[in-house]
């Protein structure tokens, strides 16, 4: 069994949105390499909570790294050193004894601080609901087999639709840009037959939407592609420029024709 | 208590049509009068809120993650079972209806359970047209894996993402309509009661979790989609949030509890570590189509690494027992196994609570590419968390509770014995009987979510004038409030010592050990008076730093923590009285030399249902005959 660790936490702590943060120091001791961060997390917050003190308030849910709630920023990196690990997944033997942690939220103009490393999302799910979809009611579909997909398009639009939605891109983009984020979206739906009615509505919808919540531009800095904990790949940012370009060149405002008889 | 299942009559396989045709209709234009409150936002919630907000209805859907995309229904990795009969293997609606009831031992309702398998055809339609990302072949078809407790391939599957990709598909739904502004999103609230007026379900109180303020919401129709108990145990492959705070809540205010004690224990789940431990990860089910499952058959041979124990000392324990279903047996038959192993000395692994996953045959006969293919990001996830290479070494797995298919008792309609009060998916009782099978969770809560409800539903508020609404102001509404605040302030004035985590912690040691894979009537008794302890302690001894009018996790934790603290209870209670094995739950006295279950049918043929008496009242137990029309009652046998 290796030994234990004894680890110094510097943490952003921040009452709420309209408050000034600041970094606050906590020791770590006797920390198992078995733990996972967020576990090492709960034992700092234990001893917290006997001494009557707040806890360090942090996103989780599932902690086995798909439901994206967790996030924050561990020595500069976006869920922290380990590569396609989110901070849930990545475990205390990726730390040395004795070693300064550094822990702070998603810093993003368009997610604000809600409690010390936790943060307002919901600019992701408005993106979706202007476009994020397949419009297709409940019992409207055909049987399932009626449409052949070919297996590499089909795996091309699941590589893009594992994106967790956890924001880990925008934290680690210079820009703040979610456009990791949303190409993932829209390969997912434009790689697809079924996607193909609303290709060109829905990247241009979710642009603007994109905008609208104060993300940065894209630079092709590729900050996002190494922090993503689900390898999304820069490759679908591309695949959504060409769509977007299609889409702002050949748009017509929608026009309806009158009713007809009866 | 009257229960009344509201089974249709008719045969079996033309209840469900019959039922669609008889059940009163909402005129379109009237839909939009109604209000439905749907909390909950994973594979049943989320559905059936988009599903509802299609139909016209007005609809309000709570969570209390960040977004809805994050229900814990994400997680499930393995698939989604249909009886498409795509492998031309002989599968049907009947026989996805016969496994199905069989799996669960014979204690779900037959027409409930034979709608099920009927829907499972048209969840598959839904998702693929919502994009949902299923495997395929390379004729661009859909591909098929097997699952435990069937012989024939029927599993749809989006590599080991399944859960997440029909929930992004679900939650996709919900955005849309929450674009369109059919539907309201309360994300990052907490129900903490179920508003009952007269008798009917009106609404619920929730916390805003940002602000802490508490607030009544009204409407025609309460639909709770709020998933299991399985945190009950603490340590389980549940998200850290579930809870069973809304199912209890809505007991308390009169929903019968049915079968809690039908708790899922999960085969295959990476061990645990240490104290620190917070929750433990499942390994798919799918796994077992490729792994072998063996301990050493020497005690000695325990602590050598598995590459140093020759093949005719491994005990492919699985295999030996059930030849026929070999490593694919149900959960709570491989469950058990692993126990008995690792009760008879022969665990692996630092704690010898483990039992080893072995690739080294499939790998062999299917090279590495191709179980990469399958179980990629599964053996990524395993490697993440343990740093062993499940290429090179075999799994160390052990089983950890998972499931619970007891829950709020409802009726055909989906409907409990509160008026108005709907329970889907993993927070009611109705489809399972008394152990789930695998890859059928994701189909019920879709069923029910998708293609049960928003009918059931309807036939509810024909009989309902919107006018009847309460109003936020009414009395009857204002004291519910008020009882909420009220416990808030109990938590956080008790200024104990002791934080939520560690009653959890106690609480979950003793339902393990003695309401876990085995209980017996000695064990079940100790627990019955350990919980009460605990409960007391935890009510003098608590501390919550903080206010409740703000962000406060500790004191949601508390909250979730005195639910279970009841709730564990029940379940034990339960336990108690089920004086039989069936399914997952187990009980020591009654089985056979072989160590096998033994059914009662003759006195335990039924559904319990719990009515809540009153704090520090014994609950009462009421029945429901379950009846055998199609299949015939037989034992279990998966030799």
């Amino acid at each position: 069994m290796t030994k234990n660790l004894n680890l110094t936490l510097h943490v952003w702590r921040q009452k709420n949105a309209q408050c000034d943060g600041k970094f606050v120091e906590y020791p770590a001791a006797d920390i198992s390499p078995e733990m996972s961060f967020l576990e090492m997390l709960d034992v700092v917050n234990e001893g917290l909570i006997r001494k009557g003190e707040d806890p360090i308030t942090f996103d989780h849910d599932c902690r086995e790294g798909i439901c994206g709630a967790c996030g924050m920023v561990v020595n500069g990196r976006a869920h922290g050193p380990k590569e396609r690990t989110t901070a849930c997944q990545l475990h205390m033997r990726s730390f040395k004894d004795g070693e300064s942690i550094t822990i702070e939220p998603w810093r993003a103009e368009a997610f604000p601080i809600v409690r010390d490393l936790m943060v307002d999302r919901g600019a992701l799910d408005r993106i979706i609901a202007v476009g994020g979809f397949i419009s297709v009611p409940t019992g409207s579909p055909q049987d399932a087999n009626a449409l052949p997909i070919p297996k590499e398009k089909a795996e091309l639009s699941m590589d893009a639709a594992a994106c967790i939605g956890c924001g880990a891109c925008v934290a680690a983009c210079p820009n703040a840009s979610a456009m990791l984020f949303l190409s993932a979206k829209v390969s997912h739906l434009g790689l697809l037959p079924q996607g193909q009615p609303e290709r060109y509505t829905r990247v241009r919808d979710m642009v603007a939407q994109m905008d609208a919540e104060q993300f940065g531009t894209c630079t092709n800095h590729g900050e996002c592609e190494s922090a993503c904990p689900k390898g999304i790949k820069m490759e679908n940012i591309a695949r959504m420029n060409r769509d977007f370009m299609k889409a702002s060149l050949t748009y017509r405002p929608a026009t309806f024709g009158g009713g007809g008889a009866g | 208590m009257e229960l009344n299942s509201h089974i249709p009559d008719g045969p079996l396989e033309q209840k469900w049509s019959k039922h669609q045709f008889d059940l009163k209709l909402v005129n379109p234009s009237n839909k939009r009068k109604y209000k439905v409150i749907v909390v909950g936002s994973g594979l049943a919630g989320g559905a059936a809120a988009a599903s509802l907000a299609e139909l016209g209805y007005e609809v309000e859907c709570y969570c209390y993650q960040d977004s809805p995309r994050r229900a814990h229904s994400i997680a499930a990795q393995g698939g989604i079972n249909a009886a498409k009969n795509f492998q031309n293997d002989g599968d049907s609606v009947r026989r996805l209806f016969y496994d199905t009831v069989k799996g669960g031992d014979f204690r779900a309702r037959e027409a409930n359970v034979h709608r099920l398998a009927e829907v499972s055809n048209n969840i598959i339609d839904q998702c693929v047209g919502q994009g949902v990302p299923f495997a395929r072949e390379y004729g661009g078809l859909l591909d098929n894996r097997s699952f435990g407790g069937a012989q024939v391939s029927r599993t749809f599957y989006a590599r080991g993402q399944t859960g997440q990709q029909l929930l992004i598909g679900a939650y996709q739904a919900l955005e849309r309509q929450i674009g369109l502004g059919k539907v309201k999103m309360f994300s990052r609230h907490e129900m903490l009661e179920l508003i009952v007026v007269d008798g009917v379900a009106k609404g619920i109180v929730t916390r805003d979790m940002v602000t802490g303020e508490i607030k009544s919401h009204l409407a025609d129709a309460v639909c709770l989609g709020t998933g299991g108990y399985g945190n009950v145990f603490y340590l389980s492959t549940n998200a850290k949030g579930c809870s069973g705070t809304a199912i209890r809540r809505a007991y308390k205010q009169g929903a019968a509890f049915a079968n809690p004690c039908f708790t899922q224990i999960h085969p295959t789940c990476i061990p645990v570590t240490g104290d620190h431990q917070s929750k433990l990860t499942l390994m798919s089910e799918s796994l077992r189509n490729d792994g072998r499952i063996w301990v050493p058959k020497r005690k000695e041979d325990c602590g050598k690494p598995a590459s140093q124990i020759a093949e005719e000392d491994r005990d492919y324990y699985l295999e030996r027992k059930y030849p026929s279903y070999g490593n694919l047996a149900p959960r709570d038959i491989s469950s058990r196994a692993a126990k008995q192993a690792c009760d008879e000395g022969r665990g692996i692994g630092g704690t010898g609570r483990g039992v080893y996953l072995d690739f080294e045959d499939a790998i062999k006969r299917l090279g590495q590419n191709k179980i990469e293919e399958r179980y990629g990001n599964l053996f990524e996830m395993y490697e993440r968390i343990t740093d062993e290479n499940p290429y090179k070494v075999p799994m160390r797995i052990y089983p950890a509770s998972h499931y619970t298919m007891g829950g709020l008792w409802v009726d055909y309609n989906l409907m409990s014995n509160i008026p108005g009060l709907f329970v889907l998916g993993e927070a009611n009782f109705s489809d399972h009987g008394a152990n789930r099978l695998g890859a059928s969770a994701l189909m019920q809560g879709l069923a029910d979510g998708y293609f049960v409800l928003p009918y059931t539903i309807g036939g509810y508020l024909a009989t309902v004038k919107p006018e009847a609404r309460s109003k936020a102001d009414d009395p009857a509404v204002k004291a519910v409030e008020q009882t909420v605040t009220d416990r808030l302030h109990k938590l956080l004035s008790i200024n104990g010592k002791q934080t939520p985590t560690h009653f959890h912690r106690e609480l979950g040691k003793v339902m393990w050990e003695y309401s876990g894979m085995g209980r017996n009537e000695a064990g079940l008794k100790k627990a019955l008076e350990m919980i009460p302890l605990i409960r007391e302690e935890f009510w003098n001894n608590l501390r919550i730093p903080g206010t409740g009018e703000e962000l406060n996790q500790s004191l949601e934790l508390a909250g979730r923590v005195a639910d279970f603290l009841e709730l564990g209870e029940l379940l034990v209670l339960d336990a108690l009285h089920r004086r039989e094995s069936c399914g997952a739950h187990f009980r020591e006295e009654w089985q056979t030399e072989e160590g096998e279950a033994v059914r009662d049918d003759e006195n335990f043929c039924h559904v319990a249902a719990w009515e809540y008496q009153g704090d520090g009242k014994a609950p009462v137990r009421h029945t429901e005959q379950l009846s055998f029309e199609s299949l015939h009652l037989a034992t279990r046998n998966y030799k």
